[in-house]
């Protein structure tokens, strides 16, 4: 008998997201819709409100060791990327799991598996990018950060930026997702938090200084004679370039700002 | 003089070298110090030429004593000079560091005073970083041809990569343009490097603290279009290099014409193709498992500019096509133009699972536009795929030619008398 077509409502976390496996799979319903409480939309299909159970979303998590490494990798990160639907594709691939194991890394041609594949690509892709790209302003003794990503790439580099100012106080804040990573110096010194009002002080002398000198050799650095701006544009899309120091106007905005917003 | 204005001509003084790459080390960070590197190495930005910079690129000084040609630091020339002092390169370093803006120090130098004294003063920049401010990013640092062995391994125990410059493929061409430089003093660090780097790595395989030289290898770079060499001659010595002094990298660097001593023509723009396409017949190299002779011979000692140098070799070898996808091996599959390392990994990995179509490798990312000639799928060539053999040429052709630069179009005229 085929499992009853319902709309599910949760929370929207991660957490939630993993209970609504556990409840869907226990009460044989197969979800079609995924709501938030936000979403102000309604549905033609039965809807369920799913409470979020710490302990169920665990047990879900740690069923994911049995994709192996490949598998369980894209299990996890598919809900941080910006995939339309993400949550009924990342059902689909995981129903694609439970069912193949560990052969699921190598089912590279199921179009969920590319679907999925994909959208995890273009989100390491992203964060690896955001690794060169992120720039940080010293504003009173902390470092302070902005990006703008499509995907919620702060988990990812999270690992990266901690471990390579282990004695800095930084905050990256993500502007698209209203988050934001911060870290003090000491052992899991770190947090990620939602933000709202992201309002840091104007920079100082000394800040502004280092903003001319990183500009003057960044102007430097180009040769005339191999001028190639199409080259620039397909390495570095003009999307990150709103944050980046070296193509600011203004020297004294506490970050980098080229839009007003 | 003020720090803007040294580093304004410092940098300007560093920016023909071509290698900017922050690879081959993956180093985590490390309570109580600053910084870390990525096996991959990362770009931190993308200069107005397209070229990535992932280091700060300066030189120590440009006062120098040499009086190369092809040089914009050659003694001769009539330009600012200035030099940091360890201090002030590292306070800049430290703080370029700290705000993201860079992956790490290329450290290089126009030879002051003689090579010895020019190398302990990068020693000493290096040391201050490493010990005082406890720098752990990337550190590139160019060896100075002549400088004491002893000197080079005190610079190495403290970089990262290490790199000399092979400057010119030949060594007319060096007598030529670089009187002051031999092809010797250029070579004989270059295994002293290498050796160095053995031996590292032997020492760490019984003693995890051993001192670690270059442990990101080192790389070189020659200068392409000055001199009349063919493709064949620098590839050929591209691949004595890899073999014998198991470089990570060569880099081209197309000719820019900075001496009045060195004639050309009036319109001379720099070969920037004729590098790609060397670029590209250097990956052939290191990730496709072809040698220098496969990719050119005596008849062909250049580069086709119309095309890369793999659909080339596979134009020139059709008896090796087509390839069946789902047989093949890997080494097979890395000939087949289109197919790169990442889409042959992923037929490897897909085709346990099951037989594979056409539509399958487009989902794997091979791009099917080049490679539909040269494969089957379980012994079917593409659906209506009808295609001659010089009409593969043309095809190939065009599939590139947006990609190139198209010629300047031209007014044609109704009443020309040359006709």
């Amino acid at each position: 008998m085929p499992w009853t077509q319902i709309a599910c409502q949760y929370d929207g976390s991660y957490s939630g997201f993993l209970s609504c496996v556990f409840d869907c799979y226990v009460n044989r319903e197969e979800p079609v819709e995924f709501h938030t409480p936000e979403d102000m939309c309604c549905s033609l299909y039965p809807l369920r409100t799913v409470e979020t159970d710490e302990t169920h979303a665990r047990r879900v998590y740690l069923s994911f060791g049995k994709f192996g490494a490949e598998g369980r990798r894209l299990a996890v990160r598919t809900f941080l990327t910006c995939l339309p639907d993400k949550e009924l594709w990342l059902w689909r691939y995981l129903c694609l799991a439970y069912e193949q194991g560990p052969g699921v890394g190598r089912n590279l041609t199921n179009p969920t598996v590319d679907r999925v594949r994909k959208a995890v690509w273009h989100l390491e892709h992203e964060a690896h990018q955001y690794k060169g790209f992120t720039r940080f302003s010293e504003l009173d003794g902390v470092l302070v950060g902005e990006i703008e990503p499509k995907n919620r790439v702060l988990p990812l580099l999270r690992d990266h930026f901690c471990g390579r100012y282990p004695q800095e106080r930084f905050a990256l804040h993500d502007r698209t997702h209203g988050e934001a990573l911060f870290h003090r110096p000491g052992p899991n010194g770190w947090a990620i938090l939602p933000v709202e009002d992201f309002s840091p002080n104007p920079a100082g002398a000394e800040e502004i200084a280092y903003r001319k000198l990183w500009r003057a050799f960044y102007d430097t650095i180009a040769i005339e004679g191999r001028y190639n701006p199409k080259c620039r544009m397909t390495n570095m899309p003009k999307r990150y370039w709103a944050m980046m120091t070296e193509f600011q106007k203004d020297w004294d905005t506490a970050l980098p700002e080229l839009r007003t917003r | 003089m003020e720090l803007l204005d040294k580093l304004n001509i410092l940098a300007d003084a560093a920016k023909y070298d071509a290698a900017c790459t922050s690879s081959g080390l993956d180093r985590s960070g490390q309570a109580g110090a600053v910084g870390s590197t990525m096996l991959a190495g990362c770009c931190h930005s993308f200069s107005a030429d397209g070229r990535c910079v992932t280091l700060l690129k300066v030189l120590q000084t440009n006062v120098c004593i040499y009086d190369c040609q092809y040089c914009v630091n050659r003694r001769s020339n009539d330009v600012p000079r200035a030099a940091f002092t360890p201090e002030e390169l590292c306070e800049l370093t430290i703080g370029f560091y700290r705000r993201n803006y860079i992956e790490g120090l290329f450290l290089s130098s126009a030879v002051i005073q003689n090579p010895d004294y020019t190398t302990e003063l990068m020693i000493r920049t290096l040391r201050i970083l490493r010990e005082k401010h406890r720098f752990g990013g990337y550190v590139h640092a160019k060896a100075i041809p002549g400088a004491d062995p002893l000197l080079t391994r005190r610079l190495g125990l403290l970089a990262d990569r290490m790199s000399i410059n092979i400057e010119l493929p030949s060594s007319p061409s060096l007598a030529l343009l670089a009187p002051d430089k031999k092809k010797e003093a250029i070579l004989t660090p270059m295994g002293q490097i290498r050796d160095g780097i053995v031996q590292s790595k032997r020492e760490l395989a019984v003693y995890r603290h051993a001192p670690r030289f270059a442990p990101a290898g080192q790389s070189t770079q020659m200068i392409v279009g000055a001199t009349p060499e063919s493709d064949r001659h620098i590839l050929t010595l591209t691949q004595a290099l890899y073999d014998r002094y198991q470089l990570k990298r060569v880099f081209y660097s197309a000719y820019m014409p900075v001496s009045p001593l060195v004639p050309v023509a009036e319109d001379y723009k720099p070969p920037l193709l004729r590098e790609h396409r060397l670029y590209q017949a250097d990956w052939l190299l290191r990730y496709y498992h072809f040698r220098a002779e496969e990719i050119l011979d005596e008849d062909q000692p250049d580069l086709d500019p119309r095309l890369d140098p793999k659909c080339c070799w596979a134009l020139r070898h059709l008896e090796f096509f087509p390839v069946e996808v789902n047989r093949a091996d890997y080494e097979t599959l890395l000939r087949v133009p289109g197919l790169g390392v990442r889409s042959a990994r992923r037929i490897l990995r897909a085709r346990r699972v099951g037989p594979l179509n056409f539509e399958g490798l487009k989902r794997l990312g091979v791009v099917l536009k080049r490679a539909q000639y040269f494969l089957t799928c379980s012994g079917r060539m593409m659906t209506g795929l009808r295609i001659s053999e010089d009409g593969l040429l043309r095809h190939l052709v065009s599939l590139e030619a947006p990609a190139l630069a198209a010629p300047m179009p031209e007014q044609l005229s109704l009443f020309d008398s040359a006709v």
